[in-house]
């Protein structure tokens, strides 16, 4: 057995290789080399550690230092001072991983992690997601090991029950129920399929644990088909996400090769394979019966329920369709027990929820933490805040199918009843941090844009009444704003939640809807006062010239594009707003620092 | 097409590997690897530590290096921190002993008293 006395772990996730850790890979891999180490140092890539903010990320052990925004030529002298004469390189590590006296803290008691509870993201950054033995060695396929040995599948259905586990994709229907539906439904063949489309914008949970821990989605997967009687299995996962792809595809012609996917799984007669179908960048795939369509060949389209995919699924057949989340904390909860799982959360949302925080936020990154969990907490103790001292104002939970959390909600705590009763909901984790300088009406417009964008167009409520929500939210911004636009928003915005087919549209208008609850007043100067308080909306911004700083050079009179700056030399001149385009030249030309927007 | 013993046998020897990432619970040997460490001939002493925790397939054993704690004219300095236990301190460490050290300590529990810095000092 080769042993190593130190692991340097470099984050292989999306975020980190699109910053180079890949390169950073290769080098240390020829530092090492040159000093002679690479017999005593394995250099490993992992999946995300979550503090994406601070990466590249690098971690090296048994020490637990941990490298921020890593470079290439950070990596020589860490090889030499580091690895070679264990001087760790204090000025290369994240300031709040050391405490006063330059003493290294455990990973837990960073702030960043403290309040954290990895679960789901157990074995990300931990293990190479590429080796089945790293995966192993940390109690992999033991989990299934124990289902086909030692559990009935009735038995499987009840843990995951008792668990409390509710879905992860967004819906949170409790897991234990979907998996007695499917158990129970009669069909020739069942399906296990697994929803790894993750479409919200800013949403990277799913991806993450995909790149990460593959291998647990897998044998989550597996163990299913075992608990409700299916032998294929599914990964319905966007093509947007490469690495990820790579990386399942990686896992399971491994799991193959081991004999923990195929015909007689250790042993035991049950057979199970996974197969992958590649999204093509629909947004509604992430529909549970548009999926289902798209993997039988058709175009994305949902259809109504009942009867539900658990009865009729893919092929007409028996399905379990669940998230990728759901899915990594099964191994777990089987080993663990129903127990330890439902020891962690609040009385109706069991265990950890991972979120992928983003926006004005300090800390970017992947967090996990037990439901419950306040607002204030994740966004403050974990994420440090909003940057350069900006108020933090809103949090929109949900993407575009979320609302959004003002400021004077901040303690509330992050579990599925309470976020829906204030309007918002848990949606798959996407949370996006806002502050000051955002404008809510035009948020609304972003999240609309990209649902009017993503409609299939089947049912019309979407199709047309998201279209039209869209063209009066777009004149608000841009000063067409009439009085009653607001009334007519929520009239238009109830009327498609409650006749949409599916949850696109079902849940398109929330953004707005909760924007408009908590942000009328928004909303009220664009239409009212033709002004954006944030000084967001371009077409609403009035440039203008300060008197007090103004010279009266004529520079930006001469450079306006449609003479709308008039004035006599070494007087204030004036900018004629009724002519303005709001192009900006005028404020880009003076010297003097005297042209400013509101 | 493997088994559970396989599985098992998998889990166990890629684990002792994996220790170092995770385990708080590890006997710690600390190696003196200051430029006296160095000098003194600490690299060879290091890499015996790990050959016989290899060849031995030892569980959970962590190996670190460290600087100068002072006492330069008796380096190679070593020192092991079993769980639980108190921290012992070896001196003038060769290869050899290092693989004695490895035996009877880590896997006997058994500390050679001879090569100890408090046998040195005090006879």
């Amino acid at each position: 057995m080769k042993f190593y006395r130190s692991h340097v772990l470099i984050c292989g996730g999306t975020g980190c290789t699109s910053s180079g850790s890949a390169r950073l890979i290769k080098k240390f891999e020829e530092e090492l080399a040159r000093v002679g180490l690479s017999d005593e140092v394995q250099v490993v890539r992992t999946g995300c550690f979550g503090l994406c903010e601070l990466g590249p990320v690098c971690i090296v052990y048994p020490e637990g230092s941990f490298y921020a925004r890593l470079t290439e030529d950070h990596i020589p002298e860490i090889v030499e001072e580091h690895l070679l004469k264990g001087r760790i390189c204090t000025k290369y590590l994240y300031s709040k991983s050391v405490t006063e006296d330059k003493a290294i803290k455990p990973l837990m008691e960073i702030d960043f992690y403290k309040k954290q509870r990895r679960i789901a993201l157990h074995n990300c950054g931990v293990i190479d997601p590429e080796n089945i033995d790293e995966y192993i060695a940390f109690d992999g396929y033991r989990a299934l090991a124990k289902c086909l040995t030692e559990l009935t599948p009735e038995q499987v259905v009840e843990i995951v029950t008792a668990s409390g586990l509710r879905g992860r994709g967004g819906a949170g229907f409790p897991t234990g129920r979907k998996w007695f539906f499917a158990q129970q439904a009669k069909g020739e063949r069942k399906f296990v399929a697994c929803n790894a489309d993750e479409g919200d914008p800013g949403a990277f949970m799913d991806r993450s644990i995909l790149e990460g821990d593959p291998h647990s989605v897998l044998e989550a997967m597996t163990i299913a088909g075992y608990a409700i009687g299916a032998h294929q299995g599914y990964i319905y996962i966007r093509a947007e996400y490469p690495i990820a792809v790579k990386r399942l595809d990686i896992a399971i012609k491994q799991a193959r090769a081991y004999g923990l996917l195929g015909d007689d799984i250790l042993g035991t007669g049950f057979s199970f394979d996974i197969e992958l179908r590649l999204g093509a960048g629909a947004f509604v795939c992430g529909e549970e019966t548009a999926l289902i369509a798209s993997i039988e060949g058709n175009r994305g389209e949902p259809r109504p329920r009942p009867p539900f995919p658990a009865n009729k699924g893919i092929f007409g057949m028996p399905t379990l369709l669940n998230n990728v989340e759901t899915y990594a904390n099964i191994p777990q909860i089987i080993l663990n027990g129903p127990q330890w799982y439902s020891s962690i959360g609040t009385e109706t949302s069991k265990g950890t929820k991972v979120f992928a925080l983003g926006g004005k936020i300090n800390n970017t990154g992947l967090v996990e933490v037990p439901m419950g969990t306040t607002l204030r907490e994740i966004i403050y103790d974990i994420g440090g805040g909003c940057p350069n001292g900006k108020k933090f104002k809103a949090a929109q939970t949900g993407g575009p199918s979320g609302g959004c959390i003002p400021a004077s909600l901040i303690d509330t705590p992050i579990d599925y009843e309470s976020l829906s009763a204030i309007g918002s909901m848990m949606g798959s984790g996407g949370m996006i941090v806002m502050d000051e300088t955002t404008c809510m009406v035009d948020i609304a417009k972003f999240y609309l844009e990209f649902t009017v964008d993503e409609s299939c167009g089947k049912c019309p409520p979407c199709r047309i009444g998201t279209r039209r929500m869209l063209e009066m939210l777009t004149d608000i911004t841009e000063g067409r704003g009439k009085p009653g636009d607001i009334e007519k928003l929520e009239t238009l915005g109830k009327n498609i939640k409650a006749t949409s087919l599916c949850a696109l549209g079902q849940t398109a208008p929330n953004p707005v809807l909760s924007t408009i609850r908590y942000f009328r007043d928004e909303y009220e100067a664009h239409i009212n006062e033709k002004r954006c308080p944030a000084g967001v909306c371009r077409k609403l911004l009035v440039y203008y010239i300060d008197p007090e700083k103004c010279r009266g050079c004529s520079l930006c009179a001469r450079n306006c594009p449609v003479s709308a700056i008039s004035g006599e030399i070494k007087k204030p001149y004036r900018i004629d707003t009724s002519k303005c385009i709001k192009c900006g030249a005028c404020m880009d030309t003076c010297r003097f620092g005297a042209v400013a927007k509101r | 097409m493997k088994t559970l013993a396989d599985l098992e046998e998998i889990r166990k020897r890629t684990l002792d590997n994996l220790n170092t990432r995770k385990d708080e619970h590890a006997t710690r040997v600390v190696v003196g690897m200051a430029t006296c460490g160095i000098a003194a001939g600490a690299r060879k002493v290091m890499a015996a530590f790990i050959d016989e925790v290899a060849k031995r397939n030892l569980h959970h054993v962590t190996i670190a290096q460290t600087g100068c704690i002072g006492l330069c004219r008796l380096e190679p300095i070593v020192e092991v921190t079993k769980a639980g236990e108190e921290k012992v301190t070896y001196c003038k460490v060769t290869p050899e002993i290092a693989r004695e050290i490895v035996a009877s300590h880590l896997v006997n529990g058994v500390v050679p008293r001879q090569y100890t810095i408090g046998h040195y000092e005090n006879g």
